[in-house]
């Protein structure tokens, strides 16, 4: 394993993740079945399969946000005690605290980690990262969905988490923008090189940004199939190795989907 | 359009001038300086606006509300004096009210001050209490549990009710209205600080979390500042019991302020002070309303779509 500075590796091993069931009392439903993978220091993984498969139950277990049922959650050899600015959080809503400004949106993490105010002035530096100076001072609900991402990927990595958890960040914006988030993000692990799990919907995007994509399979959820991308960045989209990476996943996923469907 | 002002001044003045030819002279006199004022204003305004744009502006907005008001004065005039269809000493016209209105001014003024600080001090007390409740009930669980049926029982009953025995038991009159006031305010600050706190959206808590925050940023910069719209309402909702317990409290206990006043003119049938004191009161509270609202206006300008007042 290589060890990346700033990064940390991570070990999934035999997760399980049950919920009660709302309208059946008494009864609980496994989410996540005995979930294992590991991820290297500073390694990109994309994260895809159906939707209700625990994907995002998965990364709110990483992230410390839900405890576990059984198995073992390990972030460089050591237990997921709770939520840390170790390991950062995106969502797919970019849930920036609409009180607050641009900049003192980015600047939470420092205030919440009780930085004092002379240290602060990186948050100039992470504005510019993500080129959102000019609006420093503006509210969240002037901003489009692509700025308003922009933010609160700025507002996670400006406490240098060790691992970045991104859950569907790129889903709500439309195919252009989204187009060009995606370099965006890979252009920051590729500066910060820190360990990003990315889920997603989106198979394209999986195969273009991601070292490594696992495949999910229906809930509970484990992991199915795991494909290294070897290409060279940056990706081309149309290039014929990327387009058989797109179709064997789509094949594979089509197969579990019939696997999966009884009156197939 | 700029003429409508002093036009309308000039008939209701004609009005006047026409129904109170039989009046002493001084009876009317400071009614008609205030017409001659009114007419030598808005000539002022007129020729101001010329050059000052954003004068124009507003006047264009406030024109015709000024006309409409004025000309609703001349109405009142007619009914009153002109015809007599009110009885009188009830409602007399609106120049035996500003008689009164400055031939008491001392006494309004200091009523009004009593009416004050009494307003504030009570206010004050009410929403400090009420926000530290309201945050307790809707952060802990456990205070939730023992804290929501007291409030549920008890908030609802209208604070006016607690009179006989706030009498009782508080050492001064003013302290019981004083105490009286905080407890009408404390209900709906309470009720919707709660709500607000306890419906703060989990994303932004999680969000909180996942950036290292404790306890102390989670309910101070994230549940809070979520609430403060719902707050907001609270505060409002709270003034407006604030006023009525203050005039329900001033007329029956404390001997001073608007509230005793209106119930001292009319022991005495003065029902000109009565309508003087009402309007002091109009012009009082919905100033002390104003303001609270230009205060939220700056508290929630990250908020779009507020209404305005």
């Amino acid at each position: 394993m290589t060890n990346v500075a700033g990064a940390s590796a991570l070990r999934v091993h035999e997760l399980c993740k049950n919920f009660p069931v709302p309208d059946a009392p008494g009864t609980r439903r496994l989410v996540l079945g005995g979930i294992s993978f590991s991820m290297a220091a500073g390694e990109l993984v994309s994260l895809v399969g159906p939707s209700g498969c625990g994907k995002s139950t998965l990364l709110r277990l990483i992230a410390g946000l839900d405890s576990l049922d059984s198995g073992e959650l390990l972030v460089d050899n050591q237990k997921i005690l709770g939520p840390s600015a170790e390991r950062g959080l995106v969502f797919q809503d970019p849930n920036l605290f609409p009180w607050l400004t641009v900049r003192r949106n980015i600047e939470a993490g420092l205030v919440a980690r009780g930085v004092s105010h002379e240290k602060r002035n990186e948050v100039d530096q992470f504005m510019r990262l993500v080129g959102l100076e000019a609006f420093a001072n503006s509210y969240p609900h002037h901003l489009s969905g692509g700025m308003a991402q922009r933010v609160a990927l700025a507002r996670a990595l400006i406490n240098q988490p060790k691992i970045l958890l991104l859950d569907e960040p790129l889903g709500a914006l439309d195919a252009f923008t989204r187009m060009r988030m995606q370099d965006e993000v890979v252009r920051l692990w590729e500066n910060r090189r820190t360990t990003m799990l990315l889920v997603t919907h989106d198979i394209d995007e999986a195969i273009y940004m991601s070292d490594r994509i696992l495949i999910m399979t229906q809930a509970p959820g484990r992991i199915d199939r795991e494909i290294d991308i070897e290409l060279a960045r940056p990706r081309d989209r149309t290039s014929d190795s990327f387009l058989r990476f797109r179709s064997e996943i789509l094949e594979h996923l089509h197969l579990a989907g019939k696997a999966a469907d009884p009156s197939a | 359009m700029q003429l409508a002002v002093p036009g309308a001044a000039l008939v209701t003045f004609g009005i006047h001038f026409l129904i109170s030819r039989s009046d002493l002279p001084l009876e009317t006199h400071s009614y008609m300086l205030l017409f001659w004022e009114i007419v030598g204003v808005s000539i002022v305004l007129g020729i101001a606006q010329r050059f000052w744009p954003a004068l124009r502006q507003w006047m264009r907005h406030m024109w015709p509300i000024f006309t409409a008001a004025i000309l609703s004065l001349g109405v009142w005039d007619v009914v009153t004096t002109g015809l007599h269809l009110l009885p009188l000493p009830y409602f007399p016209g609106p120049a035996a009210v500003l008689r009164s209105l400055i031939s008491d001014r001392g006494l309004l003024l200091d009523s009004t001050c009593h009416s004050f600080v009494l307003l504030l001090s009570g206010y004050a007390v009410g929403v400090i209490v009420g926000l530290v409740s309201g945050v307790c009930i809707g952060w802990s669980t456990s205070v939730r549990y023992w804290g929501m049926p007291l409030l549920k029982v008890v908030g609802p009953i209208p604070a006016t009710a607690w009179i006989p025995l706030a009498m009782v038991v508080a050492p001064s009159t003013m302290v019981s209205a004083v105490g009286l006031i905080a407890l009408a305010v404390w209900f709906p600050v309470t009720m919707l600080t709660a709500s607000g706190i306890s419906n703060t959206r989990a994303s932004y808590l999680d969000v909180a979390r996942t950036l290292g925050a404790g306890p102390a940023y989670l309910i101070f910069r994230v549940a809070i500042p979520a609430a403060v719209p719902n707050i907001f309402i609270g505060l409002f909702m709270g003034l407006g019991a604030s006023f009525l317990t203050l005039v329900v409290a001033e007329s029956v206990g404390v001997k001073s302020g608007l509230g005793w006043y209106v119930s001292w003119a009319q022991g005495w049938a003065e029902y000109g002070k009565v309508f003087a004191a009402l309007i002091i009161m109009a012009a009082f509270f919905s100033t002390v309303m104003t303001l609270l609202f230009k205060l939220r206006d700056r508290v929630l300008v990250w908020q779009k779509g507020i209404i305005k007042w």
